[in-house]
């Protein structure tokens, strides 16, 4: 009882609880911000970075699926990034498909390539799952540079057009590319948020924390895993599509081991297993090279310096914690306690 | 008594290699009793759970649970048939909460599909709403309720014995298989236990015990079943139990050696 009590005077209580009580308010003044960003600054250089952070978030909630809340550690996320984007730009380059069915297409793809990987690494987990996926990043990309007549080698694939609406090129300039981006943001988050509040999300944790236990507990294990490949692919071949628009073409390079690692470290710096953690990962691994241009080669360095220093002070990663708050009850189940109890005492009385 | 026992086992047998874990275990339970299972370490009570949960194959033997073959079958299907177990070194799910445990308890029990979920269909939200309150209600039965909102690791060690049965509870199961759930405990602990899988039984719950505790097991078992080097050597009533010549020989004297020694 005193460690409850003395929880709730700390630092990491009182913030929580400070967001969960004004909850909407600070919802609204955020998506404020996010609209009147574009306007405000109006910098296509500025623009372009948060853009790009955005769709880093994305990688990092899908892998942070997979490897946050499943507990399999991918190498090879850049694989799925590359199929949603190749798939995405090819559809619309070669087929002539606007952008949303072609991102469509490339989650369907990814996701079958899900599958195809989940299912025979079952049984692995730790290192060795960690070599394969590494293995299947390395494969997917010598296939979009061997696969000539449909990737075009290693030449690329070039003006890949901007998602349309109505007839209207949504582009950084006009910010209509940053709403679009921001928009599918939001929908993967929330996504991921009501995820992890249902069994699905339970079961892929419990897979987590104990996998014969999940097991003893009727969990089909093969079942969760490879839906969290599925969905881990799925949301990584989103974000993959829109990168391929938001930099206008792609190549085998495009998705190479660095971009697997990044994806990874994102997770990891901003906390895996949680949600909050992908933004500021994706934020400070983007800007980190933006803003440390002046130390020329050295700015790897930094980055390197970072990771380190982090998994030594804080392996959890920034914003790692454990929510103090207490599990959150549906509104109904608060009220249905209170006339329980109300019933207790008056049966007692 | 043959036919209508709850879990019938006959002469299941488990082969590593070689050698051989488990050799021609039989037993019985009926509905409502409290079981053990006793034997030295090593005498292979934890295999046969293994066994009975589908955790390994049985090489020879059958398993008859609640008039169904269940030997072979995966752990899931053993499961839904009404059989949950513990584990003999707690396995909660230490990084969640103490009632998300008790929810993945109930996983097999929830039925609304992902796209209920992702969209928050009003099926999601009943059902959620249902088994949430459930859960309450069997914490509230088990005395955790004031550690609902805690994270399984930071319960004392009693209390996560305790959200181990309350999590096999929450599975729906009938039948409750416990693997020395008193190991590591003090007296006043187990004496808490003993109390505690008393108040399962009068709940209508049956229970199979494994334990190495004498006092919990010679106390609330109403039968007991003694193995040795993977042989069953005896069963009968506690009393019987403890007055075999061959269980003396192979068990209870290696348990007055150790009480002398402390």
């Amino acid at each position: 009882m005193t460690n409850t009590r003395m929880e709730k005077h700390s630092f990491l209580y009182q913030f929580e609880s400070f967001i969960s009580k004004n909850q909407k308010l600070l919802l609204i003044l955020l998506a404020a911000f996010l609209c009147l960003l574009p306007k405000s600054v109006n910098n296509q250089y500025f623009l372009t970075v948060i853009v790009k952070m955005a769709v880093y978030a994305m990688f990092g909630l899908g892998l942070n699926i997979l490897t946050g809340y499943t507990g399999l550690v991918s190498l090879g996320h850049a694989g799925f990034v590359a199929i949603g984007a190749y798939t995405a730009s090819l559809c619309a380059v070669k087929l002539g498909l606007s952008f949303f069915p072609s991102m469509l297409l490339g989650m369907v793809a990814a996701g079958l390539v899900g599958i195809l990987l989940g299912l025979p690494t079952l049984r692995l987990t730790g290192t060795y799952l960690s070599i394969v996926t590494l293995g299947f990043g390395e494969i997917i990309k010598m296939i979009a540079m061997n696969w000539s007549p449909v990737t075009n080698g290693t030449l690329g694939v070039k003006n890949i057009p901007k998602p349309a609406v109505f007839g209207m090129k949504l582009t950084i300039a006009n910010h209509g590319l940053y709403y679009l981006v921001m928009i599918i943001l939001i929908v993967c988050t929330v996504f991921c948020l009501v995820l992890v509040k249902s069994k699905t999300g339970r079961a892929l944790q419990a897979i987590k924390g104990d996998e014969l236990a999940s097991v003893m507990m009727g969990i089909n294990v093969t079942y969760y895993k490879i839906l969290a490949f599925v969905l881990s692919a799925c949301i990584c071949a989103a974000a993959g599509a829109l990168y391929a628009t938001l930099i206008g073409y792609v190549d085998p390079n495009t998705f190479n081991f660095d971009v697997s690692t990044l994806i990874l470290s994102i997770v990891i710096l901003g906390g895996m297993g949680t949600i909050r953690g992908m933004f500021l990962g994706a934020a400070i691994l983007i800007a980190l090279p933006e803003v440390s241009r002046f130390l020329m080669v050295y700015r790897f360095v930094l980055y390197g310096v970072i990771l380190v220093v982090m998994m030594r002070f804080r392996p959890q990663g920034i914003l790692g914690w454990k929510s103090q708050l207490p599990y959150k009850l549906s509104r109904q189940v608060v009220e249905r306690l209170k006339t329980a109890e109300t019933e207790e005492a008056g049966d007692n009385g | 008594m043959a036919d209508n026992a709850y879990l019938s086992v006959k002469g299941i047998t488990k082969r590593f290699g070689g050698i051989v874990a488990v050799e021609q275990v039989s037993f019985e339970i009926n509905k409502g009793e409290v079981v053990s299972i006793i034997g030295p370490n090593g005498a292979g009570k934890t295999t046969v759970f293994n066994m009975l949960t589908g955790v390994y194959q049985v090489d020879e033997g059958t398993i008859v649970f609640n008039g169904e073959e269940i030997q072979n079958k995966k752990p899931k299907h053993i499961v839904m048939a009404g059989m949950s177990r513990t584990f003999q070194n707690i396995r909660l799910f230490q990084d969640m909460r103490v009632i998300e445990n008790v929810l993945i308890g109930a996983h097999i029990k929830t039925s609304y599909s992902f796209l209920d979920s992702t969209f928050r269909t009003a099926r999601y939200r009943k059902e959620e709403d249902e088994k949430v309150l459930q859960a309450i209600e069997l914490l509230k039965s088990v005395g955790l309720e004031h550690r609902k909102d805690d994270y399984a690791s930071n319960l004392p060690y009693g209390d996560q014995r305790k959200l181990e049965i309350a999590r096999a509870i929450a599975t729906g199961a009938g039948l409750l298989l416990l693997d020395e759930p008193a190991a590591g405990m003090n007296p006043k602990e187990s004496e808490e236990l003993m109390l505690f899988i008393r108040s399962l039984k009068q709940k209508g719950y049956t229970v199979l015990l494994i334990e190495h505790d004498m006092s919990v097991v010679m106390n609330i078992s109403d039968r007991i079943y003694v193995i040795d080097h993977g042989k069953p050597i005896a069963h009968g009533l506690p009393v019987e139990i403890a007055n075999n010549e061959r269980v003396i020989e192979a068990y209870l004297g290696g348990v007055h050696k150790d009480a002398e020694d402390n």
